[in-house]
């Protein structure tokens, strides 16, 4: 075996994103196209995808993905789901064989709607139910977890190579009017199949290249709203964030993404009075919330797409717009094998967070 | 002519190679991230690049020129020796890290890190010229070598530099054309005069710019430029201990 020094793996993740603000639906493969550009980034030990708008037949439900290790788990599992949310539909999730995806978990998918009895006995809000049956799930239910519980989207994830794990998950057979899409090198956690990107709870999902070097602040922080971090990586703690953010203090998406990129003191002491202290107040507020360590972020979503950078710039993020599209990568080039000639393109700088709104809501859509 | 399409880097540096050692020139065109193309390219030799060259162009290069018509990834001329890299379009992020000698010339912008840790010493001389600006971190610890930052159609809105210019230099110079926000300069940075050998210095840097990118020298001189330069040698002397 080759020892480190005698042999260079070139990588660093790769993340890439496309949306059509208008809500038009645009074919996986263009996203396995992008993403597959950047091979190099990552190493085969976990690749994924999150796709927006994919269920239509099916989106009044909550769409649950899960892994199981064993027969025992799957049964366990059902068991949870079946008392807390009325399922119509269990299926596996149609895998096409590949060579380089082998010793994957059983994977299923559950169309449902939550337990209407058992949400007003727990006394929560729909949204809160939901997100308590998974982390309930994931946390005390040995070899199965939910990988995705939103509506009308759902996560694809497995180790292998992205490209690889879209031929896996047949995404040409998807359409989506929002993708995002990781190539991953594991470096301080197992790369094994719940730890592939993307990180999912509810309709938020997480893409991620770099290192969350404040993972413990952020997880001692985001643990004391009954979340629990039980994938074995750091990128999960932001999902949690997000949501916590988004959906519990219903933040604005620009300011919750301050919050997780805030400057740094000294930066705020230059700023006008106003930003001062906007700035001020969400470090004061939300301390355990700002993320640091190098990363490139994308936050997929039904509300758009956002894409955040460490304030200090340590990994590199690209962005274009062409028509109602806007696309996300780590590098240009996998911006520009699926959209030769853009009107803008341009690099992410460190916290300056880049929200590309979906202009359509669903509901509109029907009408 | 080599088309590079989707094919593997490996194979299409292979082949620049194969080609150089039988001419001095070869093109490349429809190049897609394919990394590491021009790596220690010698004297003598040239590559023009027709797309979008990956990470790590022209690293090592030693001596070798290299055009790009299109736009230029993370790490161009990392850590070069020599030689010069022109580039019709824009260049991403750390471009000209480490860089010891030869030029660099960007006609468009350079995102961050541009010129991290450049140095100089005796007749190597590392020249990088951006057309129009840079973003955070230009010339971070910055140890030698000169910096030009022309600030040519800059959109409403955006700065000759972002944060954190020039933080840790200590060594070197950037010219700067043109207003620019000091509230992004570190505190260890100097604003100061061209003195008689700045301007010839650059002056020959800014023909040469205008010669590539077809642009109008005596506009470009029209308007005037100031010279960053470190305050002390050891900017951070004190970071971790008062004495």
């Amino acid at each position: 075996m080759l020892k480190e020094g005698q042999v260079r793996i070139p990588s660093g993740c790769a993340i890439a994103a496309i949306i059509d603000r208008k809500g038009n639906k645009i074919n996986g493969s263009e996203i396995i196209k992008s993403i597959a550009l950047m091979h190099d980034r990552s190493n085969g030990l976990g690749g994924g995808f999150a796709a927006y708008g994919i269920y239509p037949e099916h989106k009044e439900d909550y769409a649950i993905h899960v892994f199981y290790d064993n027969a025992d788990a799957k049964k366990q599992c059902e068991d949870f789901l079946f008392k807390h949310f009325n399922i119509d539909v269990a299926e596996r999730i149609p895998t096409r064989k590949v060579q380089s995806i082998e010793n994957g978990p059983d994977i299923w998918r559950y169309f449902g709607r939550a337990n209407r009895v058992r949400m007003k006995n727990a006394r929560l809000d729909e949204l809160e139910y939901v997100a308590q049956c998974v982390t309930n799930v994931n946390n005390s239910i040995d070899g199965a977890y939910i990988f995705s519980s939103g509506k009308n989207m759902g996560c694809f994830k497995a180790v292998g190579y992205p490209e690889d794990v879209g031929e896996f998950y047949m995404l040409d057979q998807y359409d989506a009017y929002l993708w995002t899409a990781h190539g991953r090198f594991p470096t301080n956690t197992p790369g094994w199949w719940g730890g592939s990107h993307p990180f999912n709870i509810l309709d938020w999902s997480i893409v991620h290249n770099g290192e969350i070097s404040s993972y413990d602040t952020n997880r001692r922080y985001i643990e004391q709203f009954g979340y629990i971090c039980t994938m074995q990586t750091d990128t999960e703690v932001i999902t949690y964030l997000f949501d916590h953010l988004l959906r519990h203090h219903k933040l604005p998406m620009e300011v919750a993404a301050d919050v997780l990129t805030a400057p740094e003191w000294d930066e705020i002491d230059r700023m006008d009075a106003d930003k001062k202290e906007y700035f001020t107040n969400l470090r004061a507020i939300y301390s355990g919330a700002l993320v640091n360590g190098p990363f490139s972020v994308i936050l997929g979503s039904n509300k758009g797409l956002l894409a955040i950078n460490d304030r200090l710039k340590l990994r590199s993020l690209t962005a274009a717009t062409k028509g109602d599209r806007a696309y996300f990568a780590s590098e240009e080039s996998a911006i520009r094998i699926i959209c030769p000639d853009p009107d803008k393109v341009w690099s992410v700088s460190g916290a300056e967070p880049v929200f590309i709104p979906l202009e359509i809501e669903e509901e509109e859509v029907d009408d | 002519m080599i088309e590079a399409g989707l094919r593997r880097y490996e194979e299409i540096n292979d082949e620049i190679k194969a080609t150089l050692s039988k001419r001095n020139k070869c093109t490349v065109k429809d190049v897609n991230g394919q990394r590491y193309i021009g790596c220690a390219l010698d004297e003598g030799k040239t590559i023009e690049i027709y797309g979008t060259p990956g990470n790590d162009m022209a690293c090592y290069l030693n001596g070798g020129k290299i055009v790009v018509y299109g736009n230029c990834q993370d790490a161009v001329g990392n850590t070069m020796n020599g030689g010069e890299i022109v580039v019709h379009g824009h260049s991403g992020d750390a471009m000209g890290y480490g860089m010891r000698d030869g030029q660099i010339y960007i006609r468009d912008n350079v995102a961050c890190r541009g010129g991290i840790h450049m140095k100089e010493f005796r007749e190597m001389r590392p020249v990088l010229v951006i057309g129009q600006n840079a973003g955070s971190f230009l010339g971070e610890y910055m140890a030698g070598g000169t910096i030009v930052l022309l600030g040519l159609d800059i959109k409403h809105g955006e700065k000759l530099f972002g944060t954190h210019c020039a933080s840790g230099m200590h060594g070197g110079k950037i010219f700067v054309r043109g207003t620019f926000p000091k509230e992004n300069l570190s505190h260890n940075i100097k604003v100061e005069k061209l003195n008689a050998e700045d301007e010839k210095e650059l002056k020959s840097y800014v023909k040469k710019y205008c010669k590539y990118f077809d642009a109008d020298f005596e506009e470009i001189m029209a308007k005037p430029f100031k010279k960053l330069v470190p305050a002390t040698s050891r900017p951070y002397a004190n970071l971790y201990t008062p004495n």
